[in-house]
This record gives structure tokens, sequence and C-alpha cells, in this order.
């Protein structure tokens, strides 16, 4: 059997695996939350009578082993249920939940990483070109910086510089500068696109406005991550760089340029590629904090919504496909490493 | 008056009309002696005192979740509240900005039979979105959803002192009461007794047919909500704006950015603490209103030291509510009085003395107590109101110089109201307050009420709660509910600290009427009420 084909169902068999343990964990760490759906959708106002109608209705009064067979039953259907927020006649399916959250976060993810991916590798090969000199500083230095930072304060600041952008010129800062400082702070203020602040869309935005939207989270994304891609580029082709055949290319008088892109690169593509694969993991499961200071509509968002009211058929799901979501990306790492690898794809 | 005095009032009566422009109002500014922004400060006071047709505004609550629905069962927060109680439909009544309650969808009410049996007329020509017209069979099924074993309406106990309603013909409703009460069509102005129409004689809720200002477009759960203007509307000339959308900005920082780079025309909710940096954007204004709600510490008076009177009396004294108010709520607060009832509410009055802070008259009741020196616990979160711990350290602080040791308990804020409010012998809790002080009483000061926080059983009290309820004559229900509220002042197991007050932020080019005190974004109906002015 093609050895690539046998990874990726060793692979496959082994995810789902993994995800069957995964829901016993997801379902009994939801069971275990203190308080519960019917008085967090009442609050103040829950008296026992309406709190045990509300019980009765999604189910929850039965115990917890006969809920999670129904639960994973249903899955294997292709069905997630139903959300607590359902009311009789009126049933609101987890996926009708989720599929537009879910397409906003892949947009969002797929916008960043277009971004973010080739900036990376492109900063990454030209500063294992140049390394050690200027260059190699300044991008190690500027990308470690926009890392260090939590990613609130980075979404914040961007906001704050689309902000000032009509403010400055009035604010007392500016007026305690000399007067060329402040136009000249101003003019380059105002260079800034007017991006905007609230990135709420929804399945009527038009493409490109959704592009224009969510420009300030894939810009605050990308500096978030961008460094870890960036030196794993730069650290792999390095590495490279000291073995014999670059020095045999060396000799044949190739150019370094060349060197990079036609030797050094092909062979460091798995490390690099499995970095990348989690950092795009990372824009799936783990952008909540960004698309709260935007405003956007993710699905980080709506598992952390789902937690605080207990519609635990959301929280599930959610959990679920960012399970899923990791397994699926760290696969394609994998099989990205060995088809770019000749020795793993012909072994002897 | 001068004769370019003279002129400049009659322009003035004119700019709403569009009769007289900006440019030439101005001129006639100058002839009187005014500045040339004197003026136009004028010019455009005068053109926002008229509303205007017209216009698209986005307003940015607060609230929303993806569990929110349409269904007025629910109507958790403001989000919900706003945009399909207070925009999209009516209730029976309303409560004015005066706070005294108005007919809404019934045109009119009366009671009868000691304030026992209530019949309301409803408004004639009064149609849902769909068309058809709003009869009384629509009023008793949309109120009956919210009664009844299987209901899981949060207004079930508003409904519980209703003993039967019925259709008397297609225009009338009568309401017979298990016991009198003057103030039912107060309860009738609640946000969740929405009127929606019948289908086979239950309430439609899942259509989004209403009766409302706008009809809903498009709603998207946790995210927004887009209304257009209902043609239809039954209020002449309501509402303003052709178009509304609301949109949930939950985040603090994202709600004061999205309204200073005027992404959104209003905000719901205002950061206290960086109001002073928004204040300084000339195109956003501050809307301030002091509403019903207040925080309160309410104190178990069943079980020691609380049990004695002089003790709650001794704790009244030792708090310094103005310091509170400056820095806890940097002065978006009014001092209360250990009084409920907020000063807009009808027979409102202030009991003195007025409690503050003095550690001569907290000893002297200590001291008429029988304490040198008195150790209580505190229980607080800022689940209870944000700002809830830090007031409790202040209260530490003044409360030992008057010789009582307040020992500040801090509880987890999941499930507080599940574990320490009616649990905890004193702790913090939030009222959002009511239209009238019966309602508030019966809630939160009745003996019998499950959410009588403090426990508090007054005979003399109680007594009087329920004859002024049945009570038609003003001046005897003056006099009873002031007797009341002397009552919990001087008695009560229930410290209220603040009347907390609703802080918002608007675009310059949003324009409004005197605002509501009864509920956030103008008791709901900003919607409805506000428009969008030319300046």
């Amino acid at each position: 059997m093609n050895p690539v084909a046998r990874t990726v169902l060793q692979r496959l068999g082994l995810g789902l695996v993994t995800l069957f343990i995964v829901s016993i964990i997801i379902f009994s760490a939801i069971a275990m939350l203190p308080g519960d759906f019917a008085k967090a959708m009442l609050g103040q106002s829950a008296t026992p009578e309406t709190v045990a109608a509300f019980q009765r209705e999604i189910g929850i009064d039965r115990p917890p082993v006969e809920r999670y067979f129904v639960w994973v039953g249903q899955m294997l259907h292709g069905d997630f249920g139903s959300s607590f927020a359902s009311r009789t006649g009126y049933r609101r399916t987890v996926a009708e939940i989720i599929a537009p959250r879910l397409y906003n976060t892949m947009f969002l993810a797929s916008m960043t990483a277009l971004i973010a991916v080739p900036l990376a590798l492109g900063l990454g090969i030209l500063a294992a070109l140049y390394r050690n000199g200027w260059f190699d500083r300044l991008v190690n230095a500027v990308t470690l910086t926009t890392i260090s930072f939590p990613e609130f304060f980075v979404a914040y600041m961007l906001a704050y510089l689309v902000i000032s952008r009509d403010t400055f010129i009035g604010s007392e800062f500016a007026q305690s500068l000399p007067h060329w400082l402040a136009v000249s702070l101003n003019w380059i203020l105002n260079a800034v696109p007017k991006f905007p602040t609230l990135s709420n869309v929804n399945d009527q935005t038009p493409f490109w406005e959704h592009v224009w939207r969510v420009a300030l989270p894939a810009i605050t994304l990308t500096l978030v991550i961008v460094a870890h891609m960036m030196r794993m580029t730069r650290a792999a082709i390095i590495n490279m760089l000291a073995s014999p055949y670059i020095d045999m290319a060396r000799l044949k008088g190739m150019s370094p340029m060349a060197i990079v892109l036609r030797h050094a690169l092909p062979n460091a593509w798995a490390p690099i590629v499995t970095v990348v694969a989690f950092n795009l993991a990372y824009l799936v499961v783990g952008v909540v904090v960004v698309e709260v200071v935007f405003v956007y509509p993710g699905i980080g968002q709506l598992m952390v919504d789902a937690v605080k009211s207990r519609d635990v058929p959301v929280v599930q799901a959610c959990a679920l496909i960012f399970a899923a979501t990791y397994i699926l990306l760290n696969l394609t790492a994998d099989i990205i490493s060995i088809a770019t690898n000749p020795r793993l794809l012909h072994p002897r | 008056m001068s004769e370019s005095e003279y002129k400049l009032s009659i322009a003035q009566s004119l700019i709403g009309r569009d009769k007289v422009s900006r440019r030439d109002f101005i001129h006639l500014g100058l002839a009187t002696g005014l500045t040339v922004a004197a003026a136009d400060k004028l010019f455009v006071s005068t053109a926002r005192a008229e509303p205007l047709q017209g216009g698209f505004a986005k307003l940015g609550m607060a609230h929303g979740a993806t569990t929110d629905s349409i269904d007025p069962a629910g109507y958790p927060d403001t989000f919900t509240q706003t945009a399909f109680s207070g925009s999209m439909s009516n209730s029976l009544t309303e409560v004015d900005a005066k706070g005294n309650v108005q007919p809404d969808l019934a045109e009119s009410f009366e009671s009868s039979d000691g304030a026992k049996t209530w019949a309301f007329k409803l408004r004639k020509g009064a149609t849902f979105h769909n068309g058809k017209n709003v009869t009384a069979d629509d009023v008793v099924a949309s109120l009956r959803y919210h009664m009844g074993d299987e209901t899981k309406s949060a207004a079930k106990p508003l409904l519980e002192p209703v003993a039967s309603i019925k259709a008397d013909g297609p225009e009338t409703v009568v309401f017979t009461l298990k016991s009198g009460n003057a103030d039912f069509p107060y309860i009738m102005s609640d946000y969740h007794l929405v009127i929606m129409p019948a289908k086979d004689g239950k309430a439609d809720w899942g259509s989004g047919v209403r009766t409302g200002a706008f009809v809903l477009e498009n709603f998207q759960p946790g995210v927004s909500a887009k209304l257009k203007r209902n043609p239809n509307y039954f209020k002449n000339g309501k509402p303003y704006l052709d178009e509304v959308e609301f949109i949930a900005i939950t985040d603090l920082a994202a709600r004061m950015a999205a309204l200073s780079t005027g992404e959104v025309d209003y905000i719901g909710r205002a950061d206290l603490k960086t109001l002073g940096m928004l204040k300084r954007n000339p195109k956003v204004e501050i809307v301030e209103v002091t509403g019903y709600g207040h925080y309160t510490l309410p104190m178990n008076v069943t079980v020691a030291p609380f049990d004695n009177p002089d003790v709650r009396m001794a704790l009244k004294w030792a708090i310094n509510r103005q310091e509170i108010v400056d820095k806890i709520f940097l002065g978006h607060a009014t001092v209360a009085n250990d009084n409920p009832i907020a000063p807009a509410i009808k027979f409102a009055t202030n009991p003195q003395p007025q409690h503050s802070f003095d550690p001569e008259k907290a000893k002297h009741y200590l001291k008429k107590a029988g304490m040198e020196k008195l150790k209580v616990d505190l229980s607080v979160a800022d689940a209870a109101f944000a700002g809830a711990v830090d007031a409790a350290a202040l209260i530490r602080e003044t409360a030992a110089q008057c010789g009582i040791d307040v020992n500040v308990v801090r509880e987890a804020e999941d499930a507080y109201w599940d574990n320490v409010w009616l649990k905890k012998p004193w702790c913090a809790s939030y009222w959002s307050g009511r239209a009238t002080a019966d309602w508030m009483f019966t809630q939160a000061f009745a003996a019998d009420s499950s959410w009588n926080e403090s426990f508090w059983k007054n005979p003399r009290f109680n007594e009087l709660l329920v004859q002024a309820r049945a009570e038609t004559d003003e001046a005897k229900r003056a006099a009873m509910y002031a007797e009341m509220q002397q009552l919990t002042h001087d008695d009560g197991g229930s410290i209220v600290l603040v009347f907390n007050n609703f802080v918002s932020a608007k675009s310059s080019k949003l324009a409004h009427g005197e605002v509501a005190p009864n509920w956030e974004n103008d008791g709901l109906k900003m919607a409805e009420r506000w428009w969008i002015a030319t300046a």
C-alpha cells in the first residue's frame, strides 16, 4: 500500500478515537458545570415552577448517561441536536446556529492566513538569506515585539489608532507638541485607512464589505501569528544551509537566492508546515478575544455565549468542531511533510 | 421686546417646519445682538426640538446573546427588551417620561368594585403588522401566554393577582383581580406583556407579527436586529426613523470605540471610567437619567444582631453614601436614603432624617442596643452590582470609625443569586426598580413575598400595603405610602445605598425629548421616540 495512503488512513482512525475520547471529556466537563440552563435563562426571576417547566421541555431532567448516548447517537446520524434556546414549535437546530458563525470564523481565518502565511514565509526566507544582517535583526525585533503583546492589547491599539485619525489634532497631547510635529503626525495618522472598528457582519453583508469589515481583526491576528511561522522558516532553512549538498550547490556557482529556493526550502517544508498548521488551528479555535474586541460574530464568541447560558448542545458541538479542526490540520501537515520528502515518499 | 427680537421668536417657531434656513436665522440673531455661535446654537436646539421624519439609526446595545429570541416569555436584557418589546411591540399601557401611566394599545381604562375589576378599552383602528385589527381576543390570548402552570414566562408572578381575563365584545377586555389594585394599569405596561395576534386561541409569538412602530426585518441572535418603519402605526407621526439596527456590543471598550468612530449612533451603558475622554469628542453627547434602579445591602432581620432595630439604625448611620457615589460610581448615581422608592415615582417621599455618615449617631444607636463593639460579616460580589466589592471596602473604613468591625466576605460571582442572596445574613443586592410604590414594596418588602430580601415582617407596613393598594382616593394613598416609606427608612432591614443612573451616549445627530426613567434606552422606546436632527 502507498505509504501516504496508509498514513492517512491510520491517522484518520486515530483521529476518530481521539474525537470519541474528547466527546466523553466534553460531556462530563459540561455536566460538572454549576448552575443550569433554565436558571441562567430565567435569571433573577426564576421560580421553581418555571425552572421545572423549562427543564422538562429541554430534557435535562433525565440521567446524564442516557443523555450522552442520545447525543452520540444523534451525532452519528449527522444531527447536532437542538439548542436549548428552542421553543415549542420553533426548533432552533445547533447546525443552523453554528453554520453562519463557523463561516465567519473560517472567513477571518482564511483572510488572515492569506496575509500571514506568505508574509511569514517571505520574511523568513529573506531573513535566512541575509541572516545576522540588519534586515534579519529588524524583522526579528518587530515580529517578536508584536507576538509579545497580548492580542487584546494589539487589537485595542489598532482601534485606538483609527480613532486617533480623527481626534488626534484636537487632543491636548497634540497641542503640547511643536506645531510641525503635530501636523506631520496627523498627516501620518490620516494615511491610515479608516478601517471599521466594528466588524459586525451578517448573512446579508456583501463579500467585499465583509473583507473590509474584518480588516482590523485580520491585521491583529497577522501581527500575533507571523513571528512564530517566520522564525521557524528562518531556522529550518538555516539548518539546511549547513548541509554538504548546499556547499556543493554553492561551489557550482548558484546564487544564494536560488540555493535557498531550489535546494534548502524543499527539504525544510516539514517543520514549517507543522508550525503553519498549528497557527491555522489557532486561528479557528483561539481567536475569541479578538472577536470580542471587534464584535465579530465568530464561533469563539458563540461558544463563550453558550457556556455562559449553559446551552449545552451548542457548547458540545463547538468543542467537537474545535477538536476536529486540530486533528484535520495536523493530519494535513503530516501528509504535506511526507509528500515533500522523497525519502518518506519512496521508502526502500 | 424689540422688533428684531420679535422677528427672531417668530423665526424660531418656523424652524421645525423648514420655513427658515440656518443662514437666515443667524442673520436675524445677529440683528438682535446675539453672537454667531449663540444664534447657531439656538437654531440647532430649536431645530432638534421639532422631530424630523426619516433616517437610519444604528443603536449599540450593551447586551445580546445567541440564546436571544423574540419570545416575550424571555427578554432577559436590554437588547431583546429594546429591540423587540420597545420597538416592535406595544403593551396595553406605557409609562411616560414623568413616570405616569398612559394608554398605549388601550385607549382608556377604568376600574370598579374597589379597583378589583379593570376594563381596558382598545384603541380603534390599531392593527398588527399583517393588517389584522387588534381585538380583545388577541389581548386575552397574549396575557394568558404568561399565566398557568405550563408557562415559562418570567412575567408569571406579575399576573399572579389576576383571577380572570375575559373579552367583553371585540374592543374591551375585563380583568378581575383577586384583590383590589389601584396601580394595575402600571403592571400592564411591563415589557413582557406585549400584545400578539391570537392563532387558534393561543398567542402567536413566533411569527414576529406585533403592533409596534417597527417591523422586524432581520434578526441574528447575539449579533444584530434590523427593523423598518411600520407605515400603519397607530400613533400619529411616529416613528420618526425609517429604519433602525440594534447591534449587540457587549464589550465596553468596543462600545465606546464604535461610538467614537461613528460606527453606531448610540450606545447603552457607557463606560463611566472613560466618559471624560468621550466627552471631548464634539460629535458625542452623554444622556444621563436617574432611573428607578437601586443598589441595596439587605440585612436578615430574623437573625442576630440584625434582629435589633438599633443595630440596623447604627449601620445605616455608619455608611458614607456620598463617598460611595463619588468614588465608586464617579458621580453617576444619586444618594439614597433607605427608601427604595425612587424620587421620580408617584407618591415618593424623602423620609427624615436623611441618613448620612455620622459616627456619633451610629455609636449612640449601638449603645442603645447595649453594645460597645459590633462585628458583622458583609457578603459581596460584583455580580450583585458593579462596584459592590469596592463599596464594601469603603463601608468597612467608615464603620470602623463607629466601633463597628465589618468583615467583608468576597463571594463567588457565579451563582451569586443562588448561593448568597437570601442566604447570607448581610449581602449586596440590586433592584432594577418598579414603576409604582406598590409594585416595588409588594415584590421586595411584603411579608409573604419570596423576594423579601431582608425577611422584614412589619405588621403595620403590611396592613398599609394591602389598604393602599385598593384605595382609590389619591390623598389617602399618598399619606399611606408616605408612612410606609418612613417605616422602611426607620425600621426596615434593607440599606438602600444609591439610585444608579442610566448613562448612555449618543452621536449629536440623534435627538430626543425628555428621557423616560422607567427603563434604560428611554423606557426601552428610543426607536419610537427619537429622531435624526439636521444639525
